[in-house]
Protein backbone atom coordinates (compact mmCIF):
# COMPACT_ATOMS: atom_id res chain seq x y z
CA UNK A 1 0.00 0.00 0.00
CA UNK A 2 2.45 2.12 0.75
CA UNK A 3 4.57 2.01 -2.53
CA UNK A 4 1.51 2.33 -4.10
CA UNK A 5 1.27 5.35 -2.50
CA UNK A 6 4.33 6.91 -2.96
CA UNK A 7 4.54 6.40 -6.79
CA UNK A 8 1.40 8.26 -6.89
CA UNK A 9 2.65 10.99 -4.86
CA UNK A 10 5.40 11.45 -7.74
CA UNK A 11 3.15 11.49 -10.45
CA UNK A 12 3.38 14.48 -11.90
CA UNK A 13 0.28 17.04 -11.91
CA UNK A 14 -0.50 16.75 -15.80
CA UNK A 15 -1.53 13.17 -15.51
CA UNK A 16 -3.55 13.09 -12.48
CA UNK A 17 -5.73 15.51 -11.25
CA UNK A 18 -3.45 18.34 -9.10
CA UNK A 19 -5.73 17.59 -5.76
CA UNK A 20 -4.32 14.05 -5.67
CA UNK A 21 -1.12 14.52 -6.75
CA UNK A 22 -0.14 16.34 -3.28
CA UNK A 23 -1.89 13.96 -1.42
CA UNK A 24 0.18 11.00 -0.16
CA UNK A 25 0.63 8.25 2.23
CA UNK A 26 2.85 9.61 4.91
CA UNK A 27 2.69 7.18 8.02
CA UNK A 28 2.63 3.35 8.11
CA UNK A 29 -0.30 2.13 10.19
CA UNK A 30 2.42 0.81 12.72
CA UNK A 31 3.46 4.72 13.29
CA UNK A 32 -0.20 6.07 13.62
CA UNK A 33 -1.15 3.02 16.02
CA UNK A 34 1.93 3.33 18.18
CA UNK A 35 1.77 7.22 18.01
CA UNK A 36 -1.56 7.42 20.17
CA UNK A 37 -0.54 4.22 22.77
CA UNK A 38 2.02 6.48 23.18
CA UNK A 39 -0.22 9.56 23.74
CA UNK A 40 -2.81 7.73 25.78
CA UNK A 41 -0.06 5.78 28.21
CA UNK A 42 1.94 9.11 28.26
CA UNK A 43 -1.14 11.11 29.04
CA UNK A 44 -1.97 8.41 32.51
CA UNK A 45 1.68 8.04 33.37
CA UNK A 46 2.36 11.92 33.22
CA UNK A 47 -0.94 12.64 35.90
CA UNK A 48 -0.40 9.35 38.07
CA UNK A 49 3.64 10.01 37.97
CA UNK A 50 2.80 13.70 39.72
CA UNK A 51 0.24 11.88 41.83
CA UNK A 52 3.11 9.86 43.19
CA UNK A 53 5.52 12.35 42.93
CA UNK A 54 3.13 14.39 45.83
CA UNK A 55 3.80 11.40 48.36
CA UNK A 56 7.25 12.88 48.73
CA UNK A 57 7.43 16.04 46.96
CA UNK A 58 11.32 16.47 47.00
CA UNK A 59 14.52 14.89 44.46
CA UNK A 60 17.84 14.16 45.46
CA UNK A 61 20.61 13.99 44.57
CA UNK A 62 22.69 10.13 45.50
CA UNK A 63 21.91 6.99 46.84
CA UNK A 64 19.44 8.16 49.80
CA UNK A 65 17.56 11.22 50.49
CA UNK A 66 18.76 13.14 52.85
CA UNK A 67 17.07 13.72 56.60
CA UNK A 68 20.23 14.57 58.85
CA UNK A 69 21.67 16.57 56.14
CA UNK A 70 20.93 17.69 52.70
CA UNK A 71 21.00 16.41 49.56
CA UNK A 72 17.60 18.35 48.34
CA UNK A 73 17.85 20.03 45.27
CA UNK A 74 14.28 20.55 44.37
CA UNK A 75 10.82 20.56 46.88
CA UNK A 76 7.42 21.64 46.45
CA UNK A 77 5.81 22.68 49.83
CA UNK A 78 3.31 24.99 51.92
CA UNK A 79 4.54 26.98 54.96
CA UNK A 80 2.01 29.52 56.77
CA UNK A 81 2.74 33.61 56.42
CA UNK A 82 1.21 36.05 58.09
CA UNK A 83 -0.85 36.45 54.78
CA UNK A 84 -2.23 32.58 55.48
CA UNK A 85 -0.83 29.56 53.92
CA UNK A 86 1.21 30.18 51.12
CA UNK A 87 2.67 27.28 48.09
CA UNK A 88 6.30 27.70 47.53
CA UNK A 89 8.57 25.74 45.21
CA UNK A 90 12.58 25.45 45.81
CA UNK A 91 14.92 24.36 43.54
CA UNK A 92 18.65 24.28 44.50
CA UNK A 93 17.52 26.27 47.74
CA UNK A 94 16.03 29.14 46.04
CA UNK A 95 12.20 29.39 46.74
CA UNK A 96 9.19 30.67 44.65
CA UNK A 97 5.85 31.71 45.26
CA UNK A 98 3.58 28.74 43.61
CA UNK A 99 0.36 29.62 45.56
CA UNK A 100 -2.53 28.26 43.90
CA UNK A 101 -0.55 26.17 41.42
CA UNK A 102 2.14 24.44 43.13
CA UNK A 103 2.32 23.30 47.37
CA UNK A 104 -0.73 25.40 48.04
CA UNK A 105 -4.38 24.83 45.97
CA UNK A 106 -7.58 24.15 45.38
CA UNK A 107 -11.11 25.61 44.85
CA UNK A 108 -10.67 29.01 46.63
CA UNK A 109 -11.73 28.78 50.51
CA UNK A 110 -11.11 24.76 50.39
CA UNK A 111 -7.13 24.80 49.32
CA UNK A 112 -4.79 22.10 50.26
CA UNK A 113 -0.88 21.56 50.89
CA UNK A 114 -0.26 19.38 48.02
CA UNK A 115 2.30 19.44 45.53
CA UNK A 116 0.78 19.25 42.22
CA UNK A 117 -2.78 20.36 41.72
CA UNK A 118 -5.52 17.75 41.82
CA UNK A 119 -6.41 18.89 38.24
CA UNK A 120 -2.87 17.59 37.13
CA UNK A 121 -3.49 13.86 39.15
CA UNK A 122 -4.95 11.17 39.20
CA UNK A 123 -6.54 10.52 40.90
CA UNK A 124 -7.39 14.03 41.73
CA UNK A 125 -7.80 13.14 45.45
CA UNK A 126 -4.81 11.74 47.20
CA UNK A 127 -3.84 8.27 46.62
CA UNK A 128 -0.28 6.78 46.34
CA UNK A 129 -1.81 2.95 45.87
CA UNK A 130 -4.18 3.50 43.42
CA UNK A 131 -1.58 6.34 41.30
CA UNK A 132 1.20 3.19 41.46
CA UNK A 133 -1.55 0.65 39.88
CA UNK A 134 -2.26 3.09 37.20
CA UNK A 135 1.54 4.15 36.52
CA UNK A 136 2.85 0.37 36.51
CA UNK A 137 0.07 -0.53 34.02
CA UNK A 138 0.94 2.04 31.80
CA UNK A 139 4.49 1.37 32.05
CA UNK A 140 4.13 -2.06 30.25
CA UNK A 141 1.90 -0.66 27.97
CA UNK A 142 4.36 2.37 26.76
CA UNK A 143 7.33 0.02 27.14
CA UNK A 144 5.81 -2.57 24.91
CA UNK A 145 4.64 -0.39 22.24
CA UNK A 146 8.21 1.13 21.92
CA UNK A 147 9.37 -2.26 20.96
CA UNK A 148 7.13 -2.71 19.14
CA UNK A 149 7.62 0.49 17.05
CA UNK A 150 11.50 0.20 16.92
CA UNK A 151 11.00 -3.54 15.06
CA UNK A 152 8.28 -2.46 12.88
CA UNK A 153 10.11 1.14 11.80
CA UNK A 154 13.37 -1.36 11.27
CA UNK A 155 11.32 -3.60 9.04
CA UNK A 156 9.51 -0.88 7.38
CA UNK A 157 12.28 1.26 6.80
CA UNK A 158 10.48 4.39 8.61
CA UNK A 159 13.47 4.16 10.70
CA UNK A 160 16.24 4.18 7.53
CA UNK A 161 13.94 6.47 5.82
CA UNK A 162 12.66 9.24 7.88
CA UNK A 163 14.65 9.70 10.86
CA UNK A 164 18.26 8.77 10.10
CA UNK A 165 19.96 12.22 10.17
CA UNK A 166 21.80 12.39 7.10
CA UNK A 167 24.90 15.48 6.33
CA UNK A 168 22.20 17.09 4.07
CA UNK A 169 20.33 17.74 7.42
CA UNK A 170 22.92 19.38 8.93
CA UNK A 171 23.01 21.69 6.21
CA UNK A 172 19.44 22.78 6.10
CA UNK A 173 19.41 23.05 10.36
CA UNK A 174 19.67 26.68 10.05
CA UNK A 175 17.44 27.11 7.26
CA UNK A 176 14.88 25.26 9.36
CA UNK A 177 15.16 27.28 12.43
CA UNK A 178 14.52 30.14 10.79
CA UNK A 179 11.72 29.01 9.12
CA UNK A 180 10.03 27.42 12.39
CA UNK A 181 10.92 31.35 14.06
CA UNK A 182 8.76 32.56 11.13
CA UNK A 183 5.80 29.92 11.60
CA UNK A 184 6.44 29.20 7.63
CA UNK A 185 6.17 25.76 7.48
CA UNK A 186 6.75 23.29 4.15
CA UNK A 187 4.64 20.14 3.59
CA UNK A 188 6.56 17.42 2.64
CA UNK A 189 6.68 14.11 2.98
CA UNK A 190 10.21 13.77 4.77
CA UNK A 191 10.20 15.53 8.35
CA UNK A 192 13.11 18.85 8.37
CA UNK A 193 15.99 18.41 10.31
CA UNK A 194 14.09 19.96 13.57
CA UNK A 195 11.38 17.43 13.47
CA UNK A 196 14.11 14.79 12.93
CA UNK A 197 15.80 15.87 16.44
CA UNK A 198 12.74 16.38 18.29
CA UNK A 199 11.12 12.67 17.22
CA UNK A 200 14.51 10.98 17.53
CA UNK A 201 15.25 12.77 20.98
CA UNK A 202 12.25 11.12 22.00
CA UNK A 203 12.19 7.66 21.16
CA UNK A 204 16.34 7.12 21.63
CA UNK A 205 17.00 9.37 24.57
CA UNK A 206 13.82 10.28 26.34
CA UNK A 207 11.82 6.84 26.73
CA UNK A 208 14.83 4.76 27.19
CA UNK A 209 16.07 7.01 29.84
CA UNK A 210 12.54 7.26 31.37
CA UNK A 211 12.32 3.07 31.45
CA UNK A 212 16.19 2.89 32.61
CA UNK A 213 15.26 5.55 35.38
CA UNK A 214 12.19 4.12 36.34
CA UNK A 215 13.72 0.43 36.43
CA UNK A 216 16.12 1.80 38.62
CA UNK A 217 13.87 2.98 41.43
CA UNK A 218 12.66 -0.79 42.07
CA UNK A 219 14.40 -2.72 44.82
CA UNK A 220 13.91 -5.96 43.05
CA UNK A 221 15.72 -4.54 39.53
CA UNK A 222 18.03 -3.29 41.88
CA UNK A 223 18.90 -6.87 42.88
CA UNK A 224 18.55 -8.15 39.02
CA UNK A 225 20.57 -4.82 37.13
CA UNK A 226 23.01 -3.52 40.29
CA UNK A 227 24.92 -1.68 37.90
CA UNK A 228 22.01 0.90 36.64
CA UNK A 229 21.91 2.93 39.62
CA UNK A 230 25.54 2.71 39.97
CA UNK A 231 25.66 3.68 36.65
CA UNK A 232 23.27 7.00 37.45
CA UNK A 233 24.63 7.68 40.23
CA UNK A 234 22.30 6.18 42.92
CA UNK A 235 18.58 5.30 43.37
CA UNK A 236 17.58 9.49 44.30
CA UNK A 237 19.56 10.48 41.58
CA UNK A 238 17.71 8.19 39.60
CA UNK A 239 14.73 9.19 40.72
CA UNK A 240 15.37 13.01 39.70
CA UNK A 241 16.78 11.79 36.80
CA UNK A 242 13.24 10.83 35.81
CA UNK A 243 11.32 13.78 36.84
CA UNK A 244 13.52 15.95 34.44
CA UNK A 245 12.95 13.94 31.75
CA UNK A 246 9.09 13.66 32.54
CA UNK A 247 9.40 18.00 32.34
CA UNK A 248 11.08 17.54 29.29
CA UNK A 249 8.20 15.37 27.76
CA UNK A 250 5.93 17.92 28.80
CA UNK A 251 8.01 20.27 26.75
CA UNK A 252 8.60 18.36 23.71
CA UNK A 253 4.20 17.73 24.01
CA UNK A 254 3.50 21.15 24.39
CA UNK A 255 5.79 22.19 21.24
CA UNK A 256 4.02 19.74 19.39
CA UNK A 257 1.28 20.58 19.89
CA UNK A 258 1.79 24.33 18.98
CA UNK A 259 3.62 22.93 15.74
CA UNK A 260 0.74 21.01 14.62
CA UNK A 261 -1.96 23.87 15.36
CA UNK A 262 0.76 25.98 13.41
CA UNK A 263 1.15 23.74 10.40
CA UNK A 264 -2.56 22.78 9.73
CA UNK A 265 -4.17 21.14 12.51
CA UNK A 266 -7.02 19.15 10.06
CA UNK A 267 -4.11 18.22 7.78
CA UNK A 268 -1.18 16.93 10.64
CA UNK A 269 -4.23 15.17 12.49
CA UNK A 270 -5.41 13.62 9.08
CA UNK A 271 -1.74 11.98 8.59
CA UNK A 272 -1.45 10.78 12.21
CA UNK A 273 -5.15 9.27 11.84
CA UNK A 274 -5.39 7.93 7.91
CA UNK A 275 -1.82 8.02 7.10
CA UNK A 276 -2.56 10.28 4.21
CA UNK A 277 -0.84 13.92 4.24
CA UNK A 278 -1.31 17.00 2.25
CA UNK A 279 1.78 18.47 0.77
CA UNK A 280 2.64 21.39 -0.91
CA UNK A 281 1.99 21.73 -4.42
CA UNK A 282 5.33 22.06 -6.64
CA UNK A 283 6.18 25.76 -6.89
CA UNK A 284 5.51 26.94 -10.74
CA UNK A 285 8.30 26.34 -13.24
CA UNK A 286 10.85 24.29 -10.66
CA UNK A 287 11.14 21.22 -9.06
CA UNK A 288 10.40 20.68 -5.37
CA UNK A 289 13.38 21.24 -3.74
CA UNK A 290 12.06 20.06 -0.57
CA UNK A 291 11.78 16.48 -1.77
CA UNK A 292 15.52 16.32 -2.33
CA UNK A 293 16.25 16.57 1.47
CA UNK B 1 6.04 27.60 -3.52
CA UNK B 2 2.60 28.17 -1.48
CA UNK B 3 3.39 28.02 2.22
CA UNK B 4 1.25 27.69 5.20
CA UNK B 5 1.47 31.02 7.15
CA UNK B 6 -0.77 31.92 9.95
CA UNK B 7 -0.61 35.11 12.48
CA UNK B 8 1.26 35.20 15.41
CA UNK B 9 -2.10 36.37 16.99
CA UNK B 10 -4.07 33.36 15.48
CA UNK B 11 -1.60 31.09 15.74
CA UNK B 12 -0.90 31.51 19.54
CA UNK B 13 -5.26 31.61 20.30
CA UNK B 14 -5.51 28.44 19.13
CA UNK B 15 -2.78 26.81 20.51
CA UNK B 16 -3.09 28.28 23.85
CA UNK B 17 -6.93 27.09 23.66
CA UNK B 18 -5.95 23.59 22.99
CA UNK B 19 -3.37 23.28 25.56
CA UNK B 20 -5.63 24.75 28.43
CA UNK B 21 -8.68 22.50 26.73
CA UNK B 22 -6.20 19.58 27.25
CA UNK B 23 -4.86 20.47 31.29
CA UNK B 24 -8.86 21.54 31.85
CA UNK B 25 -10.01 17.91 30.62
CA UNK B 26 -8.57 17.32 34.19
CA UNK B 27 -8.40 14.43 36.28
CA UNK B 28 -11.39 13.76 38.69
CA UNK B 29 -13.02 11.74 35.05
CA UNK B 30 -11.15 8.84 36.39
CA UNK B 31 -11.96 8.87 40.45
CA UNK B 32 -14.89 7.08 40.07
CA UNK B 33 -13.58 3.79 38.24
CA UNK B 34 -10.76 3.23 40.70
CA UNK B 35 -11.36 3.00 43.60
CA UNK B 36 -10.89 -0.70 44.70
CA UNK B 37 -12.92 -3.53 43.31
CA UNK B 38 -13.55 -1.16 40.33
CA UNK B 39 -13.75 -2.91 37.36
CA UNK B 40 -11.33 -0.53 35.44
CA UNK B 41 -9.24 -0.60 38.76
CA UNK B 42 -8.89 -4.67 38.74
CA UNK B 43 -8.13 -4.96 35.17
CA UNK B 44 -5.21 -2.55 35.54
CA UNK B 45 -4.55 -4.06 38.37
CA UNK B 46 -3.35 -7.11 36.02
CA UNK B 47 -0.49 -5.40 35.28
CA UNK B 48 0.99 -6.27 39.03
CA UNK B 49 0.74 -9.80 38.47
CA UNK B 50 2.79 -9.23 35.13
CA UNK B 51 5.54 -7.12 37.24
CA UNK B 52 5.75 -9.91 39.80
CA UNK B 53 6.56 -12.37 37.55
CA UNK B 54 8.93 -10.53 35.42
CA UNK B 55 10.73 -9.26 38.41
CA UNK B 56 11.21 -12.76 39.64
CA UNK B 57 12.48 -13.86 36.18
CA UNK B 58 14.55 -11.06 35.98
CA UNK B 59 16.14 -11.00 39.71
CA UNK B 60 16.17 -14.76 40.47
CA UNK B 61 17.56 -15.31 43.71
CA UNK B 62 20.09 -12.03 43.45
CA UNK B 63 21.22 -10.26 46.50
CA UNK B 64 19.80 -6.90 46.78
CA UNK B 65 22.96 -4.23 46.66
CA UNK B 66 24.55 -3.76 49.84
CA UNK B 67 26.75 -0.60 50.79
CA UNK B 68 29.29 0.40 53.12
CA UNK B 69 29.79 1.89 56.70
CA UNK B 70 30.86 5.33 54.95
CA UNK B 71 26.93 5.12 53.17
CA UNK B 72 25.86 5.08 56.45
CA UNK B 73 25.19 9.04 57.20
CA UNK B 74 22.10 9.42 59.04
CA UNK B 75 20.13 7.49 61.82
CA UNK B 76 17.45 4.89 59.93
CA UNK B 77 14.40 7.39 59.10
CA UNK B 78 11.04 5.49 61.18
CA UNK B 79 7.65 5.66 58.79
CA UNK B 80 3.99 4.23 59.73
CA UNK B 81 3.66 3.80 62.83
CA UNK B 82 6.84 4.91 65.11
CA UNK B 83 4.91 4.50 68.68
CA UNK B 84 2.38 1.73 69.33
CA UNK B 85 0.02 3.00 72.06
CA UNK B 86 -1.64 -0.73 72.19
CA UNK B 87 -1.39 -1.72 76.00
CA UNK B 88 0.16 -5.19 75.21
CA UNK B 89 3.22 -3.32 73.80
CA UNK B 90 3.54 -1.36 76.39
CA UNK B 91 3.67 -3.68 79.14
CA UNK B 92 6.43 -5.59 76.96
CA UNK B 93 8.59 -2.76 76.40
CA UNK B 94 8.57 -1.60 80.43
CA UNK B 95 9.74 -5.06 81.06
CA UNK B 96 12.37 -5.11 77.74
CA UNK B 97 10.78 -7.50 75.80
CA UNK B 98 11.15 -9.78 78.21
CA UNK B 99 7.92 -11.54 78.08
CA UNK B 100 7.83 -10.82 74.63
CA UNK B 101 7.23 -14.31 72.29
CA UNK B 102 7.79 -14.67 68.47
CA UNK B 103 5.16 -17.63 67.72
CA UNK B 104 5.38 -19.34 64.85
CA UNK B 105 2.16 -20.76 63.65
CA UNK B 106 0.23 -22.50 60.94
CA UNK B 107 1.32 -25.10 58.29
CA UNK B 108 4.14 -25.83 60.24
CA UNK B 109 4.96 -29.40 62.18
CA UNK B 110 6.51 -27.55 65.02
CA UNK B 111 5.19 -24.45 66.14
CA UNK B 112 7.18 -22.24 68.05
CA UNK B 113 7.93 -19.79 70.58
CA UNK B 114 11.06 -17.79 70.41
CA UNK B 115 12.05 -15.55 73.19
CA UNK B 116 14.51 -12.60 72.03
CA UNK B 117 17.30 -14.35 73.20
CA UNK B 118 16.51 -17.38 71.13
CA UNK B 119 16.92 -15.83 68.13
CA UNK B 120 19.62 -13.84 68.84
CA UNK B 121 21.47 -16.96 69.94
CA UNK B 122 20.88 -18.20 65.89
CA UNK B 123 23.43 -17.81 63.59
CA UNK B 124 22.77 -14.00 62.39
CA UNK B 125 23.38 -11.78 59.44
CA UNK B 126 24.25 -8.52 59.14
CA UNK B 127 23.87 -6.07 55.79
CA UNK B 128 23.98 -2.82 54.78
CA UNK B 129 20.96 -1.98 52.90
CA UNK B 130 18.53 0.89 51.53
CA UNK B 131 15.71 1.41 52.58
CA UNK B 132 13.05 2.44 49.75
CA UNK B 133 9.90 3.79 51.09
CA UNK B 134 6.55 3.76 48.82
CA UNK B 135 6.26 7.42 49.46
CA UNK B 136 9.85 7.79 47.33
CA UNK B 137 12.31 8.34 49.92
CA UNK B 138 15.76 5.97 50.52
CA UNK B 139 18.29 5.53 53.90
CA UNK B 140 20.83 3.51 53.97
CA UNK B 141 21.54 1.30 57.15
CA UNK B 142 22.91 -1.26 58.82
CA UNK B 143 20.62 -3.93 59.83
CA UNK B 144 21.47 -7.31 62.23
CA UNK B 145 19.38 -9.98 62.40
CA UNK B 146 18.00 -14.07 62.39
CA UNK B 147 17.99 -14.98 58.64
CA UNK B 148 13.87 -15.93 58.18
CA UNK B 149 15.03 -19.40 56.39
CA UNK B 150 16.56 -20.78 59.58
CA UNK B 151 13.43 -19.85 61.97
CA UNK B 152 11.34 -21.54 58.87
CA UNK B 153 13.52 -24.75 58.93
CA UNK B 154 13.39 -24.95 62.66
CA UNK B 155 9.87 -25.13 62.00
CA UNK B 156 9.29 -27.73 59.37
CA UNK B 157 7.28 -25.88 56.82
CA UNK B 158 4.41 -28.30 55.53
CA UNK B 159 4.53 -28.69 51.71
CA UNK B 160 0.89 -26.80 50.93
CA UNK B 161 2.12 -23.64 52.90
CA UNK B 162 2.56 -20.59 50.05
CA UNK B 163 3.07 -17.61 52.12
CA UNK B 164 4.72 -16.02 55.32
CA UNK B 165 1.67 -13.93 57.08
CA UNK B 166 3.31 -11.81 59.31
CA UNK B 167 1.03 -10.38 62.68
CA UNK B 168 1.85 -7.20 64.24
CA UNK B 169 1.75 -5.44 67.66
CA UNK B 170 1.02 -1.91 66.45
CA UNK B 171 -2.72 -0.58 66.12
CA UNK B 172 -2.15 0.99 62.57
CA UNK B 173 -6.10 1.26 61.95
CA UNK B 174 -9.41 1.71 63.70
CA UNK B 175 -12.60 -0.32 62.32
CA UNK B 176 -16.11 -0.36 63.66
CA UNK B 177 -14.79 -4.45 64.17
CA UNK B 178 -12.21 -3.28 66.57
CA UNK B 179 -8.58 -2.21 66.14
CA UNK B 180 -6.93 -3.44 62.98
CA UNK B 181 -3.12 -4.20 63.69
CA UNK B 182 -0.44 -4.82 61.72
CA UNK B 183 -0.06 -7.48 58.93
CA UNK B 184 1.62 -8.36 55.85
CA UNK B 185 2.44 -11.13 53.55
CA UNK B 186 5.27 -12.55 51.37
CA UNK B 187 5.78 -15.42 49.51
CA UNK B 188 8.14 -18.54 50.32
CA UNK B 189 10.56 -16.99 47.78
CA UNK B 190 11.32 -14.26 49.68
CA UNK B 191 10.66 -15.52 52.68
CA UNK B 192 13.63 -17.65 52.03
CA UNK B 193 15.95 -15.38 50.29
CA UNK B 194 19.27 -15.00 52.26
CA UNK B 195 19.06 -11.39 53.27
CA UNK B 196 15.64 -11.54 54.31
CA UNK B 197 15.98 -10.88 58.18
CA UNK B 198 14.28 -11.37 61.05
CA UNK B 199 16.01 -7.63 62.67
CA UNK B 200 16.55 -7.16 65.99
CA UNK B 201 19.61 -4.58 65.76
CA UNK B 202 19.98 -1.48 63.57
CA UNK B 203 23.28 0.21 63.29
CA UNK B 204 25.01 -1.80 65.47
CA UNK B 205 22.44 -1.09 68.46
CA UNK B 206 19.45 -2.82 69.49
CA UNK B 207 16.53 -1.87 67.33
CA UNK B 208 14.92 1.20 68.96
CA UNK B 209 10.87 1.54 69.50
CA UNK B 210 10.45 3.60 66.18
CA UNK B 211 11.90 0.81 64.09
CA UNK B 212 10.07 -1.90 65.01
CA UNK B 213 11.22 -3.08 68.47
CA UNK B 214 11.70 -5.84 69.03
CA UNK B 215 11.95 -7.53 65.77
CA UNK B 216 10.90 -6.08 62.15
CA UNK B 217 11.47 -8.00 58.83
CA UNK B 218 13.80 -7.12 56.48
CA UNK B 219 12.56 -8.08 52.80
CA UNK B 220 15.39 -6.29 50.70
CA UNK B 221 14.46 -6.65 47.43
CA UNK B 222 10.80 -5.11 48.28
CA UNK B 223 9.52 -1.51 49.24
CA UNK B 224 9.11 -0.70 52.69
CA UNK B 225 5.54 -1.08 53.49
CA UNK B 226 6.36 -5.31 52.85
CA UNK B 227 8.57 -5.17 55.93
CA UNK B 228 6.41 -5.28 59.09
CA UNK B 229 7.63 -3.90 62.45
CA UNK B 230 6.70 -5.17 65.81
CA UNK B 231 6.12 -8.44 65.39
CA UNK B 232 4.10 -10.92 67.18
CA UNK B 233 3.72 -13.75 65.10
CA UNK B 234 4.29 -15.33 61.85
CA UNK B 235 2.20 -18.11 60.38
CA UNK B 236 2.91 -20.00 57.09
CA UNK B 237 -0.18 -20.22 55.01
CA UNK B 238 -1.35 -21.55 51.86
CA UNK B 239 -3.76 -18.56 50.83
CA UNK B 240 -3.86 -14.91 52.73
CA UNK B 241 -8.33 -14.73 51.29
CA UNK B 242 -9.22 -14.79 54.78
CA UNK B 243 -6.90 -12.20 56.44
CA UNK B 244 -7.82 -9.21 56.81
CA UNK B 245 -9.86 -7.92 53.27
CA UNK B 246 -7.84 -10.81 51.82
CA UNK B 247 -5.48 -8.72 49.48
CA UNK B 248 -2.69 -9.73 51.78
CA UNK B 249 -1.66 -6.82 54.05
CA UNK B 250 -2.82 -4.18 55.59
CA UNK B 251 -1.95 -1.70 52.84
CA UNK B 252 -2.69 -4.18 50.28
CA UNK B 253 -6.61 -3.90 51.52
CA UNK B 254 -5.71 -0.22 51.30
CA UNK B 255 -5.18 -0.43 47.78
CA UNK B 256 -1.44 -1.13 47.52
CA UNK B 257 0.36 -3.86 45.28
CA UNK B 258 0.86 -7.28 47.07
CA UNK B 259 4.54 -7.28 45.29
CA UNK B 260 6.22 -4.08 46.52
CA UNK B 261 8.98 -4.96 43.95
CA UNK B 262 8.77 -1.35 42.27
Amino acid sequence: MESVARSQSTVGPDTAAPKDATLIYRQSRWTRLTHWLWAISLFFMLLSGLQIFNARPQLYIGKESGFAYNNTVFAIGAENTANGPRGYTEIFGKRFDTTGVLGWSGPAGRETSRAFPSWATIPSYYDLGTARVVHFFFAWILTTTLVVWLVASLINGHLRRDLVPRIADLRRLPRDIADHAKFKFHHTREYNTLQKMAYGGVMFVLLPLMIITGLAMSPSMNAALPFLNDLLGGRQTARTIHFIVMLLLVAFFIIHMLMIFAAGPINELRSIITGWYRTDPPAHGSKTPERSA
Amino acid sequence: MAKFVISRRKFLTSASLGVSGIMLSGCDAFDSQLRVGDGLRSFLEGANGLTWRAQRLLAGDSLAPEFTEADIRQPQRPNGVTAPDDDVYKGLLANNFADWRLEVSGLVEKPLSLTREQLMNMPSRTQITRHDCVEGWSCIAKWTGTPLSLVLDQAVVKPQARYVMFHCLDTIDRSLSGDIKYYGSIDLIDARHPQTILAYGLNGKPLPVENGAPLRVRVERQIGYKMPKYLRKIELVDSFATIGGGRGGYWEDNGYDWYGGI
